[in-house]
């Protein structure tokens, strides 16, 4: 059994570290763009964004000052049991983003869409997003926060089988042009690409796909993983770097994940995990053990399934 | 700082004089000294839709409205934390931001992804205002080291933390880019112009959608905003 108040004390280190400390994988990325960024004003504002990283771990601040929509994934084993049950952990996750708001602080971002009422805690109706998946095999769960950045980089568009992957591409430059200019997508971003499922799916999986995989991770499909490739590389030949200057770092990474969808349609989504790519995780051992970590490990051969029956023997790995 | 020497730096006062702004050209970086305070949606509303009058005297106390909300906190005997600020897109302030000059005789106006050039050219450069971006976005880290202390807060209770207006003394707080000048001219309508010219090449072997939407263009030297 897992205790509800390891689960709470975890969940507000979690809010506190994805605020400040920006995970190595993006900041390899983001240095490797450094490198051979040549557009001058695009390289100072690389530069300057590397030196805020680092500010922001020294004073312990948080690196982004629009602390973004905090979210939680929860990953069940299938063994794992939580004091309390699931009510508890949505109490518990809530309560965490109420006290990190004003511990960090965060800024209270979430208010009613037509009352504006604000809590000043990023908590209210519906929100933070709390979404779960499970596992099998294991008496564990993951917490994982993310704290995006809510307002440019995303779009949807009902594609269909005729559009092809030409179609695909348009889609995808019009998304990077559109709300790169000035930097409206905070880019270079990780750049997640949900294809097909139904329009909610769409958009679910395009956003895992920025906010739960890691730079450098390919998917297991080859010709997806080629394709997660060759739009990284068209991406970055756009000619735009940061904040819409003359440059040529627009994408760190590009994650392609799909969903089964209706046969006439190709459903598409772009999302950007902007230059504060904020996630933090932890597995929660039933033993009460806790292991700190950036990588969600949320995309395992069980979440991309596509049997009637996953094998109980099979043991679950984590995604390549 | 971040740097690359071929790009001027300066050191400005938060109330500039004209002779001061004249100097500066667009994509030159500024660091601020002084009093800065954020005004945003709820600000403009309540003073230019509702009439309400300003709680401060401006432009003495400030010259400079900075478009953001801080991440920051009130801790219950009155005393404030702020520790990491960025800016919020100011675009979608173009509709008050005419009478907003107006009334508080604002010279710059901080935010992130600038304004169009017509809003400069319309707005800005009769009232003698420049825009400064935020850099990134954000560096809101390095911004939060540059305030020295909050010196009020209005209309807490009314527009709530995020939409609250923040007085905020500054010290060497920045970067900020240049993205307008006196003459209304924009640093990212000029990249823009840059970068539409090569697009078509990157385009290729790319088609529109089978399916169209109301409204749309092909035109990508368009914006969004």
């Amino acid at each position: 059994m897992i205790p509800i108040d390891l689960i709470q004390s975890t969940a507000v280190s979690l809010m506190d570290k994805a605020a400040i400390e920006i995970p190595d994988d993006y900041l390899s990325g983001l240095k490797q763009a450094a490198a051979v960024e040549d557009g001058d004003l695009s390289s100072f504002v690389l530069q300057a964004m590397l030196e805020n990283y680092k500010a922001a771990k020294e004073d312990r601040r948080a690196m982004c000052g629009d602390t973004g929509c905090p979210r939680w994934y929860v990953k069940m084993a299938n063994e794992a049991t939580i004091e309390g049950g699931p009510v508890a952990l949505e109490a518990a996750l809530r309560r965490a983003t109420a006290q990190a708001t004003n511990g960090v602080p965060l800024r209270p971002n979430r208010v009613h869409p037509l009352w504006r009422t604000d809590h000043d805690n990023n908590v209210g109706i519906n929100a933070p997003e709390i979404e779960v998946a499970f596992e099998p095999d294991g008496d564990w769960i993951d917490l994982t926060t993310v704290h995006k950045g809510g307002l440019f980089g995303t779009d949807y568009r009902m594609l269909f089988p005729s559009d092809g992957i030409e179609g695909i591409k348009r889609f995808y430059l019009d998304s990077l042009v559109a709300f790169g200019k000035r930097g409206l997508s905070c880019q270079p971003a990780i750049i997640g690409i949900g294809l097909g499922g139904s329009k909610d799916t769409c958009m679910v999986l395009g956003k895992r796909a920025a906010c739960l995989r890691t730079v450098g991770d390919r998917n297991p499909d080859s010709g997806i993983a080629k394709l997660e490739e060759e739009f990284k590389e068209l991406g970055n030949s756009i000619g735009m770097g940061a904040m819409g200057f003359v440059g040529k770092s627009m994408v760190i990474d590009c994650h392609i994940e799909v969903g089964y969808c209706h046969t006439g349609g190709m459903q598409m989504s772009v999302h950007a995990f902007c230059l504060s790519s904020r996630r933090a995780c932890a597995r929660i051992h039933s033993n009460g053990t806790v292991d700190y970590r950036t990588d969600p490990q949320w995309f395992t051969p069980y979440q991309r399934r596509e049997t009637v029956e996953w094998p109980a023997t099979q043991p679950s790995r984590k995604s390549a | 700082m971040a740097g690359n020497a071929a790009f001027k730096k300066v050191r400005l006062k938060t109330e500039p004089s004209a002779d001061d702004l004249r100097e500066l050209a667009i994509g030159d970086v500024v660091y601020l000294d002084g009093t800065v305070y954020t005004a945003r949606e709820g600000v403009y509303r309540r003073v230019i839709e509702e009439g309400e009058p300003l709680p401060l005297d401006l432009p003495a106390q400030s010259g400079a409205n900075f478009h953001s909300s801080p991440a920051a906190t009130i801790n219950p005997e009155g005393t404030f934390i702020i520790r990491a600020v960025t800016a919020t897109a100011s675009f979608r302030f173009s509709k008050w931001i005419g009478q907003w000059l107006d009334k508080s005789g604002a010279k710059l106006i901080l935010g992130k992804g600038g304004m169009s050039s017509a809003d400069y050219r319309q707005h800005f450069v009769p009232h003698g205002a420049i825009y400064l971006t935020t850099v990134g976005y954000g560096t809101g880290a390095l911004l939060g080291r540059g305030v020295s202390g909050v010196k009020s807060v209005h209309w807490r209770d009314e527009l709530g933390l995020a939409q609250a207006m923040w007085v905020i003394r500054v010290e060497n707080f920045g970067p900020f880019i240049v993205e307008s000048d006196l003459d209304g001219n924009s640093l990212f309508e000029r990249e823009n112009a840059k970068i539409a010219a090569g697009l078509d090449k990157v385009y290729e072997g790319t088609r529109p959608a089978v399916l169209k939407r109301f409204g749309e263009t092909d035109d990508r030297s368009d914006e969004v905003i």
